[in-house]
């Protein structure tokens, strides 16, 4: 179910949502990469391979395999930390992913970033961001540039219902409101800040409904539902991409893990967990397809399983960033002057 | 390595303020990239009256008013970078250059390393340090908080020449650049540098040579040495003043040169003494010219409190001429 929220009013009118084209099969394999990916971090980060902060987000792929697939290649996107489903999803090599967990000079960011800092500049994948909220600002430049130079073009900031909270989210969504700016903010709602239930954080703690303070239509989708984000992706970004400025879209999930791997999760009881994972994004996708061809999604699933093995074995084998590299890449020049006036 | 300025008779003067507005405009007149924003920079025409006109000139979307709303200024500003554009943020003061120290620091300073140089954030961030009975949030100077984040350029002109030289630099550079103005200095006069005057990052500027001691300045303090030499010649010392012009990256060959033929130093700054300028001055020369110092490196500097309104309480805390010239003879004598 969509729900959508005029600019003015804050009472959502519901909207069927149509996704007839969608190809679960490219669905299942997605949400699997993302599954099996993460899944394997966690094993690495056990292992001691891995280290720092892990934020898993399996149970939320539905969030990040729906939205990325309604973004244009040429759309601009930026997230929060937990940010390895957003990666895979545009297009990141999954190899050079777990590299960049374990620290490696293959990584996607050279090991320099880890977990909470994967970027691609190549496909518009600005990174995760660590900061709570810090890069909801960064967005509105990133717009304010795309609609100079490329008129169509959008940014989708994807942020977790607890960065609502935080001055930058505000500055963000004001300026982007005044300066009629193409961004999709859109909130990945798990339901918690670190341990912390968004209702005891957030006067509103339904994200979608903040934004008729700002003059922006919002949509809320399903987040467990890959359907409910594409339809509610759909409409959101069409709007945002007509050039009326910026809109919010919020999509509620949960992450059966906890916040990081530190997590001992003493404020939930297991069964609010055992009862989410019974709404499993993935276990839904899989049962649909088993009933149509079960065959084709062990098939799938094996296809999957090969690639993130490999993307582990990758990260194993590649070396560690040389030392002698450790003060490149902080500025271009000291001098201040361009690389290529070299 | 210092630099002695060309000595040939200015071709036209100028002041600081006209040089900072021309140089904006030479260079949005060059590269459609470049785009202006912060807090009454348009139709107000700025604070401080830098750029005003500018609007007028070149239109609202590349001269963009903002709420005040300082995160979002620098913010707005690094994420226009990465996306190709080549903005100059206006923050009012350095003051509120604290609001949005995240923007600065996690943000602007961070993104090229952090993401394995993939991208930079080639953005100039102007503020103004400066006083004038405004009391405690309104007189700072954060200098050397900025100059200790690798990732950030952290440059502050004393001279229309160098204003102009310094911010093409950092308009045409690669990486954020914290671009340091002075609310007295505005209207300071000097010769207009030559159109294209690009002065490359960490290179201090030789203002005038001498045997005895080096005063080691930047910004408004640079004047001041300079008044602080003129008294000292007529007392039969020879200062040597050098303007620092970059505070990262540091010029420290300037600094041993200097105190290889004066081997004495006094540093002025105008912010608080405690892990100031001066500290990392001091610092550098024992370091490195240990044997070449013939006294202890002296410190000129504010008084730590937080600046009162009180005109007399204000000029107390500040450092001036006096100042100086007391901390030049307590080492010569």
């Amino acid at each position: 179910m969509v729900f959508a929220l005029s600019r003015e009013s804050t009472a959502p009118n519901v909207v069927p949502a149509a996704v007839a084209d969608l190809d679960l099969w490219d669905v299942l394999r997605a949400m699997l990469r993302v599954r099996r990916f993460e899944e394997l971090a966690g094993q690495s980060y056990a292992a001691g391979k891995v280290g720092g902060f892990l934020h898993l987000a399996i149970g939320e792929e539905a969030v990040c395999v729906g939205a990325t697939s309604v973004l244009a290649p040429s759309d601009h996107l930026l997230t929060h930390y937990r940010d390895h489903g957003w990666a895979l999803m545009r297009g990141m090599d999954s190899g050079r992913c777990m590299a960049e967990l374990f620290g490696k000079a293959t990584g996607v960011s050279g090991g320099r970033g880890g977990s909470m800092h994967f970027a691609d500049a190549r496909r518009r994948m600005w990174g995760g961001y660590a900061i709570v909220g810090g890069h909801l600002t960064l967005a509105t430049g990133l717009a304010w540039a795309a609609r100079v130079q490329e008129p169509g073009t959008i940014v989708c900031a994807v942020f977790g219902e607890g960065a609502s909270n935080i001055g930058e989210f505000h500055e963000a969504a004001n300026l982007a409101a005044t300066w009629n700016l193409p961004i999709l903010f859109l909130c990945e709602n798990n339901g918690f800040g670190m341990g912390t239930r968004s209702a005891r954080a957030a006067a509103v703690p339904e994200v979608a409904r903040r934004a008729a303070a700002y003059g922006m239509p919002a949509w809320q989708v399903d987040g467990m539902d890959v359907r409910d984000v594409v339809a509610g992706m759909r409409e959101a970004c069409a709007f945002v991409r007509s050039g009326e400025g910026p809109a919010i879209l919020e999509a509620h999930t949960y992450r059966f893990r906890g916040h990081s791997m530190a997590d001992p999760e003493l404020y939930r009881d297991k069964a609010e967990v055992e009862e989410m994972k019974a709404r499993d994004p993935l276990a839904g996708v899989v049962a649909s397809l088993r009933a149509i061809d079960s065959a084709r999604v062990d098939e799938i699933t094996a296809e999957v399983e090969a690639e993130m093995q490999a993307a582990v074995a990758f990260a194993e084998s590649s070396p560690f960033p040389d030392v002698a590299t450790l003060e490149d890449g902080i500025v271009a020049r000291p001098d201040g002057l361009t690389r290529s006036a070299r | 390595m210092a630099t002695l300025t060309a000595v040939d008779a200015p071709a036209r003067t100028t002041t600081i303020r006209d040089a900072i507005r021309d140089t904006l405009r030479s260079e949005m007149q060059r590269d459609s990239r470049v785009v202006l924003l912060g807090e009454d920079i348009g139709a107000y025409g700025g604070s401080y009256a830098v750029t005003r006109g500018l609007v007028d000139e070149f239109g609202v979307e590349r001269v963009r008013d903002t709420p005040i709303a300082e995160s979002a200024i620098v913010g707005a500003a690094v994420g226009a970078a990465m996306g190709g554009l080549r903005p100059v943020a206006e923050l009012m003061t350095t003051n509120i250059a604290l609001v949005a120290i995240d923007q600065i620091v996690n943000h602007a300073a961070k993104l090229r390393h952090m993401f394995g140089d993939q991208f930079g954030a080639p953005v100039v961030i102007r503020m103004v340090n400066g006083w004038g009975q405004l009391a405690a949030t309104h007189s700072q100077s954060f200098d050397a908080w900025f100059a200790h984040v690798p990732g950030l350029h952290v440059v502050a002109p004393s001279s229309p020449a160098d204003a102009a030289g310094l911010l093409r630099t950092a308009m045409r550079g690669e990486d954020p650049v914290i671009f340091i103005e002075h609310s007295r200095q505005y209207a300071q006069k000097g010769a207009a540098a030559e159109a294209d005057h690009m002065v490359p990052f960490g290179s201090a500027r030789l203002v005038r040579s001498g045997s005895d001691v080096t005063l080691v300045a930047y910004s408004y303090c640079v004047p001041m040495a300079e008044a602080a030499a003129d008294r000292l010649a007529a007392e039969g010392i020879s200062a040597e003043v050098l303007d620092l012009r970059s505070l990262r990256p540091l010029d420290r060959a300037a600094l041993v040169d200097s105190v290889r033929r004066t081997h004495r130093v006094v540093c002025v700054e105008e912010s608080w003494r405690s892990f100031g300028v001066g500290a990392e001055v001091s610092a550098t020369l024992q370091e490195l010219a240990f044997d070449e110092l013939d006294a202890p490196v002296g410190r000129v500097a504010a008084r730590e409190v937080p600046m009162p309104y009180s005109k007399p309480l204000e000029a107390a805390c500040l450092p001036g001429i006096d100042d100086i010239v007391a901390a030049v003879l307590a080492q010569i004598s």
